[in-house]
């Protein structure tokens, strides 16, 4: 297997006296689409916010393309952002910015680009997400949740990233407008390769999008592997998750069969 | 409110001076007080609960937006891009606001001594010059630009301490307006005792 992009190693995080991980061990391969599932409060935010530097650890290291993600500082710091994007969960946008130069930012803040180039860039980011030039001009109190996040998707890519963060990113949507989200985001995947970490509670989004699904629960990454691998391991938490009444919907007939199966 | 202070300021020592037949130093008292101490203060404290509480629930709503987590994962520095302007913005208008109060202070101040001891206006406009000198003015510039860099950095300060919920956003805001103004008063008594000692 090719050398991991982004390592875990016996990851301790805790706020005061609440531990939200132990000794956790998580490795993230180029080109997969990786999904962290587990309950509310089971640290999956908090791990990604590990990942990107954002909170310190109580104890081990995650590395990031092979250096711990804390060594990068100054300039270097700012070529590590270059090469990753992330879209928060309520989107994040510069709420004083129009949409234009919320996408239009990430490639200001690398100096000396031409403004002309940076206007294609953004119209054709805009146009990836179905947007037309007419949305550019919106601020971002004037959009959809579902817009919200197209642009901070958007955003997220301006800069054509290695690796890319998702955190919840089909909650709030409806049905359809998720469906749709999560169609774009395995179109831009396939067309541009890069590798995903997403968050997720939503059992269609990791059914239609994961190569790779990791469990976080009991303070660590209990399961990973293929949804499939990771649906066989018996454990309460994953019982209820993926063989609950949801998961039935959501996956459909086979899996039905087996919890009956399992049943009698 | 400046111009209110320098009504009242004017028309008590008026009142004192008065007793003393002294009515016509009404120019030079008024003048030195309004430049040199009240005129900077009172713009600090009125610019700190005005933009240095708005400054702080600015940032304060970014953190709870996650604004600030996205600048720092896209590699933007908040000191460059929050801190910054902000600071060179107040350290600009600040010493303007404070030549505008101590216009206005005066200009109360003129009316309470014409209605009070009958100065006329245009003698005591001609006498202020004289009275107050350009070392006073110097010092109100002075004060305001070192007023506006501290109100911003206290706002900047608090307002990216605050913690994504709303309870802690009140709590920043209060902290940063006390802090600001507790804080201009101090600077206020150093450079008191600095230009004592420096004897101007």
């Amino acid at each position: 297997m090719e050398s991991p992009i982004i390592e875990v190693d016996n990851l301790t995080t805790a706020f005061g006296t609440h531990v939200v991980h132990q000794d956790l061990n998580l490795n993230i391969y180029p080109k997969e689409i990786l999904a962290l599932v587990g309950g509310s409060g089971s640290g999956k935010t908090t791990l990604l916010r590990q990942i990107l530097g954002l909170d310190r650890p109580r104890a081990g290291v995650v590395r990031v393309f092979g250096r711990p993600v804390h060594d990068y500082v100054g300039t270097e710091r700012v070529a590590l952002t270059h090469r990753w994007g992330m879209l928060f969960q309520a989107g994040a946008l510069f709420s004083a910015l129009p949409v234009f130069d919320n996408i239009a930012l990430p490639l200001r803040e690398v100096h000396n680009l031409p403004e002309d180039l940076i206007r294609d860039v953004v119209l054709m980011r805009l146009s990836w997400m179905g947007m037309s030039e007419r949305d550019a001009a919106l601020m971002p109190s004037d959009l959809s949740g579902g817009m919200i996040k197209r642009v901070a998707l958007a955003r997220a890519l301006a800069l054509d990233p290695e690796l890319l963060f998702l955190d919840e990113p089909t909650a709030g949507l409806d049905p359809q407008r998720s469906d749709e989200f999560v169609e774009l985001i395995r179109v831009l995947h396939r067309e541009l390769g890069f590798t995903v970490v997403m968050v997720t509670h939503d059992l269609d989004t990791i059914a239609a999008l994961s190569t790779r699904v990791a469990v976080l629960a009991e303070k660590k990454v209990l399961v990973e592997g293929t949804l499939e691998e990771v649906m066989k391991v018996k454990h309460p938490f994953l019982d209820a998750f993926f063989h609950g009444e949801r998961a039935v919907r959501a996956f459909g007939v086979s899996n039905l069969k087996e919890q009956h199966h399992g049943k009698s | 409110m400046g111009f209110l202070i320098g009504v009242v300021l004017s028309y008590l020592s008026a009142q004192q001076l008065a007793l003393f037949g002294a009515g016509q130093f009404i120019v030079k008292l008024l003048g030195i007080a309004t430049v040199r101490e009240l005129g900077p203060v009172l713009a600090a404290i009125l610019v700190a609960g005005r933009s240095g509480s708005s400054i702080t629930a600015q940032i304060g709503v970014m953190r709870v937006t996650q604004e600030l987590d996205a600048m720092q994962v896209m590699g933007i520095s908040h000191g460059q891009r929050l801190i910054l302007p902000r600071v060179i913005a107040l350290a600009i208008a600040m010493p303007l606001l404070v030549l505008w109060t101590d216009a206005l202070a005066l200009l109360g101040g003129m009316i309470a001594a014409k209605l009070e001891l009958g100065l006329s206006m245009q003698w005591f406009f001609s006498q202020l010059p004289d009275a107050v000198g350009i070392t006073n003015y110097k010092i109100t510039l002075i004060k305001g630009v070192t007023f506006g860099i501290w109100i911003a950095l206290i706002a900047c300060h608090f307002g990216l301490r605050i913690e994504p919920n709303t309870e802690s956003l009140g709590r920043g805001t209060t902290a940063s307006v006390v802090t600001a103004i507790t804080g201009v008063i101090l600077i206020d008594a150093l450079y008191a005792i600095l230009f004592n000692a420096m004897g101007i």
